[in-house]
């Protein structure tokens, strides 16, 4: 299979501050990517690198074959990318900006049906003559993600897409990547939401203070850690028994959570220490580990801060 | 026209067209400023000789106005866009976009230099009613008044880039721009002023773009024509390269 992206051995620092060190990993044409590691572990600044905004310290990128530095006419029209702040122009309409956009990767009038079509798709038809300053949050969000599909890239990078969007839009994301995805669009996706990641993506790198943690295929990468979660709700004022102890994870609305390693700790063990200390369960629960769950494993951190409750 | 060629018309267009949409500010009041001064300065200097043979004061005045509002105009035109593009953070769409250096460079340039020419004609054709000109250099004033335009128009871009902030563009127009587009003999022949500043004057760049201008309305100023001609390339060549080299860099563009 053919490279999309490749990065080799690409170092970044900003003063002291070592935001990347060293990677090295590739993309495949076709694939749907996920660019996952918690705040500030450098996704938004290898990105930067591939886009071509941010100088590296030393490395090579490289984008469908062309090198991001030497030949950066060609690399930057393979890609397109969709940056995590909300940047817009304020000068001009939504429908000029896509034109503009278009215009600067060599697309003259031949692209304005296919700026229709996205802004249709995207549900921004009625705000195509707004001004850029006169549209809400969640609208500027799709006209960025509009904005980097105007050349009709081969290679799409979307940091942080569905931060601060609302539930229908995420939605629509999702369809509209996904969509992509199965026309050969290769997509590189950055996201807090680690079932989203989980959903979408075919394979998944970690970042965590400037360092790949891992890259391993979904299905991979959640059998990597053989382990399970038990819930227990225990008859009131039951104890658990000290040999069970070491196992708790966590309290959820009033249950034990209990992580067990395949092999190491058989459910049917744990149902034997609590009928031997004599406690009454009143309900039993079991729950395979998620990419959240792999996710904490490998960095020590939630990809999200915890909502209350949740 | 190849994607290249495209992308430069583009960003062409889209530097004229934030000007454009804003004339009232970018052509009209430099326009008004402009008339002002002459009315007033006219009103209170009539009396005076323009030390040229044959030119009223009056007529001594226009082509150095003229000039001044090309200089603090081109360089408030690059600098201004490349600042607030910076702010807003949509350089980035720029930044990502397959265009080189030059395109940048002669895209910004233009455009300035578009706005400049407008500028110009508009005041022109404002004053003709009081104050008539007459050409007699065509070449030299059209040379001149391009080199001083572009060159104005590349520092704005590369006060631009320097830039953190519209204050940092407000000291470089107020301590720099301003000073020295009125200190050099807008107003004045220099042959009127005492040694020092005589001498001063000529290591104004400003000075001699003023100058110049004027010897190709009247075919006579203060110093060679050759001279001015000189300074205002030399200053043009220096300057560019200075902003060809940020821009090839990507000095401060590029984290
Ligand atoms: N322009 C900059 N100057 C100095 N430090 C920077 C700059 N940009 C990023 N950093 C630092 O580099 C590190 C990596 O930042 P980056 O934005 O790449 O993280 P991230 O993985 O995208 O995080 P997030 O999930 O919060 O977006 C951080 O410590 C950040 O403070
Ligand atoms: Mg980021």
């Amino acid at each position: 299979m053919q490279t999309a992206i490749a990065i080799a051995g690409v170092r970044k620092t900003y003063g002291r501050l070592t935001a990347l060190r060293g990677i090295d990993f590739s993309i495949r044409q076709g694939e749907f990517f996920g660019l996952l590691g918690p705040n500030g572990a450098g996704k938004s600044t290898l990105i930067s690198i591939i886009a071509g905004l941010t100088r590296m310290d030393a490395g090579q990128v490289s984008v469908m074959g062309y090198d991001t530095v030497l030949q950066f006419r060609q690399a930057r029209r393979q890609l397109g990318v969709v940056p995590q702040e909300l940047v817009f122009d304020p000068f001009f309409t939504v429908r000029d900006m896509l034109r503009i956009q278009a215009g600067y990767y060599g697309c003259g009038r031949e692209a304005w049906p296919w700026i229709d079509e996205m802004l249709e798709r995207l549900d921004l038809s009625e705000k195509a003559g707004s001004s850029m300053r006169a549209l809400s949050g969640g609208m500027k969000r799709r006209v960025l993600i509009a904005q980097a599909l105007v050349h009709r890239p081969p290679v799409v990078i979307l940091d942080e897409p569905t931060a601060g969007v609302d539930v229908e839009l995420r939605r629509t994301l999702w369809e509209f990547t996904t969509e992509l995805h199965r026309q050969g669009t290769t997509v590189v996706l950055t996201t807090h939401y680690l079932e989203e990641a989980q959903e979408l993506c075919e394979r998944i790198a970690i970042l965590d203070k400037g360092a790949l943690q891992v890259i391993e295929t979904t299905p991979q990468l959640l059998a990597r850690h053989p382990f399970r979660f038990l819930r227990l709700k225990l008859a009131d004022g039951s104890v658990l028994p000290e040999s069970l102890r070491p196992m708790v994870v966590g309290e959820v609305n009033g249950a034990i959570e209990l992580k067990l390693e395949s092999g190491k700790h058989p459910i049917a063990g744990v149902f034997v220490a609590l009928r031997d200390a004599g406690i009454a369960i009143e309900d039993v629960q079991t729950r395979e580990p998620d990419l959240e769950d792999i996710f904490v494993e490998l960095t020590g951190e939630h990809a999200r801060p915890q909502e209350a409750g949740a | 026209m190849s994607p290249d060629q495209i992308g430069f018309l583009t960003l062409l267009k889209k530097e004229v067209k934030r000007f454009w949409s804003v004339l009232g500010q970018t052509v009209t009041a430099p326009v008004i400023t402009t008339v002002l001064y002459l009315l007033v300065f006219a009103q209170a200097m009539k009396d005076r000789s323009s030390a040229y043979d044959g030119i009223s004061y009056t007529q001594f005045l226009l082509p150095g106005l003229v000039m001044m509002a090309v200089i603090q105009n081109a360089f408030a035109n690059t600098s201004s866009s490349i600042v607030q593009s910076k702010i807003m953070g949509n350089l980035v769409f720029l930044q990502m976009a397959p265009l080189g250096p030059f395109e940048w460079f002669g895209a910004y340039l233009l455009a300035a230099l578009l706005r400049v020419t407008l500028v110009a004609m508009a005041m022109l054709a404002v004053t003709l009613p009081f104050v008539s000109l007459p050409i007699q250099a065509p070449w030299a004033l059209l040379a001149v008044f391009l080199l001083s335009g572009s060159s104005l128009a590349v520092i704005g871009l590369i006060a631009g880039i320097v830039a953190e902030k519209f204050d940092h563009i407000a000291a470089f127009t107020n301590f720099f721009i301003v000073p020295l587009s009125f200190l050099s003999g807008v107003f004045y022949s220099v042959h009127a002023l005492p040694t020092l500043w005589y001498q001063a004057s000529h290591l104004n760049p400003f000075f001699y773009m003023i100058d110049g201008f004027r010897y190709g309305f009247f075919g006579q100023a203060d110093a060679p024509i050759a001279l001015s001609l000189a300074w205002c390339a030399g200053f043009f060549v220096l300057s560019s390269a200075v902003c060809l080299r940020m821009l090839i860099t990507g000095y401060k563009l590029k984290k």
